[in-house]
């Protein structure tokens, strides 16, 4: 009994300073964070002040937030574009990828599973190998450096799709069937019961858009040219180099770039965790 | 007999009509771009000239890059950049991973932190680092400054330290990930083996060898495809961070095709180096897949 005892406090020693290390290792992990949020708080003489004034002397963070969001450096317009093609991104692949898994899982079609392959190999071949082509569709079709293009390209993976069939072949088939022999059509079908009991996994795909599209730099760069479409990832780059004597005001718009997406994490952690990890533990 | 073939009609037709948005979009966004981006890496072509002075030349432009000094050393730091963050990211993640799962208090909230990074914006990430490694006045060589260490290096502007500094950050950025899923992993298994170990008188330390390695392989073996994968395509980072330079010090393969393509509008040397990029993904993907009944263990 008492022997018991002394392993198990020994064990809680051990927890306890694996806490601490972890703990330590984590901090180190967030350091960057709180070094921008401070510094975005700071007047610019202050920022690179050493040793680091975590918590600033001297407070200027509504002077700082004002002037980048006053409209001077069209901060308040890049950030309106990035909502905007980033939750029409998101609304256009939910609802394509929604119908294709539909169809994949659901409905019995000449050359399904043909096709399903086409479109699984197309996963493993990079973006690079596509870009200079999307570039001359996108200028063919009058859709270069337009939001419609960059939308439009961006609501087309077969990753959400997959995603989504994935799931949906988990709901037995005997439902959809008995709504059909029912006499609902499939459009109903997929409409009344399939998306319902989709939710989750809809919902993980919705997340996992939002905050790949927010953080999409590389397409915009290639497809959108007018400095009034620019999204935020576009326009902090710019400030980047257009303000550089300015980092106070360069880190409130690294603050404000991720503030959308730490919301998004925060509420939808479990879905997104779980969406990011399908697939890798079963193999 | 006639309702059979009626009811098969039906399927087909609402099959491809629920497949048609996402058919549209990946016939024009994937399928043609993979054709037409074979048939350019097989010409010559400048975007700036017109489609009149389209030259098939076969694997000339193959040849081409293969000989290009700025090609052959971003396949060179795309190789580093790949194996390093990719070995050392992996590894880190999953004794970490391992603290956390079992060891500590707190895991959740610890979890969110580590994980931080990654949610966050490579764009975001790397403005931030680009200020906080500046070599004068960044925090970190001050700080080294204040601990008495001379010759600083200028990281992202030092042809030796840039690329090493890229890895760093990479690692950095992406290990909440790699810990994540290494959680998700480690939970699957059967806590029986370790009970059977710890009677048979296992130390820590080879529990973790004899078991937890082995046991949590298919997981470390999605991690390393995956992780493969995505640092041989890392563009975001470097073009933010140092635009490929000093010099070739930090090109990686992301790079050259852009600047190919988007700055010296050599199309058919992009795509060919695009299809370059893409063969020796496939290779080390297939090399891994055979590879893996070596070391993977699935039950």
């Amino acid at each position: 009994m008492i022997k018991k005892k002394g392993t198990l406090s020994k064990q809680n020693i051990l927890k306890i300073l694996a806490t601490i290390g972890l703990s330590l290792i984590a901090l180190t992990m967030t350091l960057p964070f709180l070094w921008m949020l401070s510094a975005s708080f700071k007047v610019e003489v202050d920022v690179f002040k050493f040793p680091v004034e975590w918590i600033p002397r001297k407070w200027n963070i509504i002077n700082n937030y004002m002037e980048v969001w006053s409209g001077r450096y069209s901060f308040p317009l890049f950030y309106f574009n990035s909502i905007k093609v980033t939750v029409l991104t998101t609304i256009v692949q939910v609802t394509v990828s929604a119908m294709g898994a539909y169809a994949f899982s659901k409905i019995r079609f000449k050359f399904r599973d043909a096709l399903f392959l086409i479109y699984l190999s197309m996963m493993m071949i990079p973006d690079q190998v596509t870009i200079v082509p999307k570039f001359l569709v996108l200028k063919w079709l009058s859709l270069f450096d337009t939001h419609r293009g960059l939308i439009l390209l961006g609501s087309f993976s077969v990753y959400g799709m997959f995603l989504l069939k994935q799931y949906m072949m988990t709901i037995p088939d005997s439902l959809s069937e008995s709504a059909r022999i029912d006499g609902a059509g499939h459009a109903k079908t997929f409409l009344k019961i399939i998306l319902p009991m989709t939710k989750p996994a809809l919902v993980t795909l919705m997340m996992l858009k939002f905050v790949w599209t927010w953080n999409d730099f590389q397409n915009p760069l290639v497809f959108i040219q007018s400095e009034e479409l620019y999204t935020i990832q576009l326009g902090m780059t710019k400030f980047m180099t257009e303000y550089n004597s300015f980092y106070s005001l360069i880190m409130v718009a690294a603050v404000c770039s991720i503030i959308p997406l730490l919301i998004v994490f925060l509420i939808g952690q479990r879905y997104i965790l779980e969406g990011m990890t399908m697939g890798a533990v079963k193999g | 007999m006639k309702v059979k073939g009626k009811q098969a009609l039906i399927e087909n037709v609402s099959g491809y009509l629920f497949l048609l948005p996402s058919l549209l979009g990946f016939a024009i966004f994937f399928l043609f771009p993979v054709l037409f981006s074979l048939f350019l890496s097989l010409s010559k072509w400048n975007l700036s000239a017109g489609f009149s002075d389209l030259k098939f030349i076969g694997i000339e432009n193959f040849k081409t890059i293969l000989s290009d000094v700025w090609f052959t050393d971003s396949m060179k730091n795309s190789l580093i950049f790949t194996a390093a963050t990719v070995i050392a990211g992996v590894s880190i993640s999953l004794v970490l991973a391992v603290i956390l799962n079992k060891m500590v208090y707190f895991k959740n909230p610890l979890r969110v932190m580590i994980f931080l990074p990654y949610i966050s914006s490579a764009v975001a990430v790397a403005i931030v680092w680009s200020i906080i490694l500046q070599p004068t006045y960044g925090p970190v060589n001050q700080f080294l400054r204040s601990l008495g260490i001379q010759n600083l290096p200028n990281w992202l502007a030092d042809v030796q330290w840039a690329l090493p500094a890229l890895i760093g950050m990479y690692i950095w950025q992406n290990m909440g990930y790699n810990i994540v899923v290494f959680m998700a992993g480690l939970t699957a298994i059967n806590s029986d083996l370790y009970e059977a170990a710890v009677i048979d008188g296992a130390g820590a330390l080879s529990k973790f060898f004899k078991i937890t390695v082995p046991m949590v392989s298919p997981t470390t073996f999605f991690l390393v495809i995956m992780g493969i994968i995505n640092s041989f395509k890392v563009f975001d980072q470097v073009q933010v961070l140092t635009q490929g330079g000093p010099g070739t010090s930090t090109t990686v393969l992301a790079l050259y095709i852009y600047r190919e393509a988007f700055q010296f509008y050599d199309m058919g040397l992009a795509s060919a180096a695009a299809w370059a990029m893409f063969v020796i993904i496939f290779i080390v993907t297939v090399i891994q897949w055979i590879g893996q009944k070596r070391w993977v263990t699935y039950d």
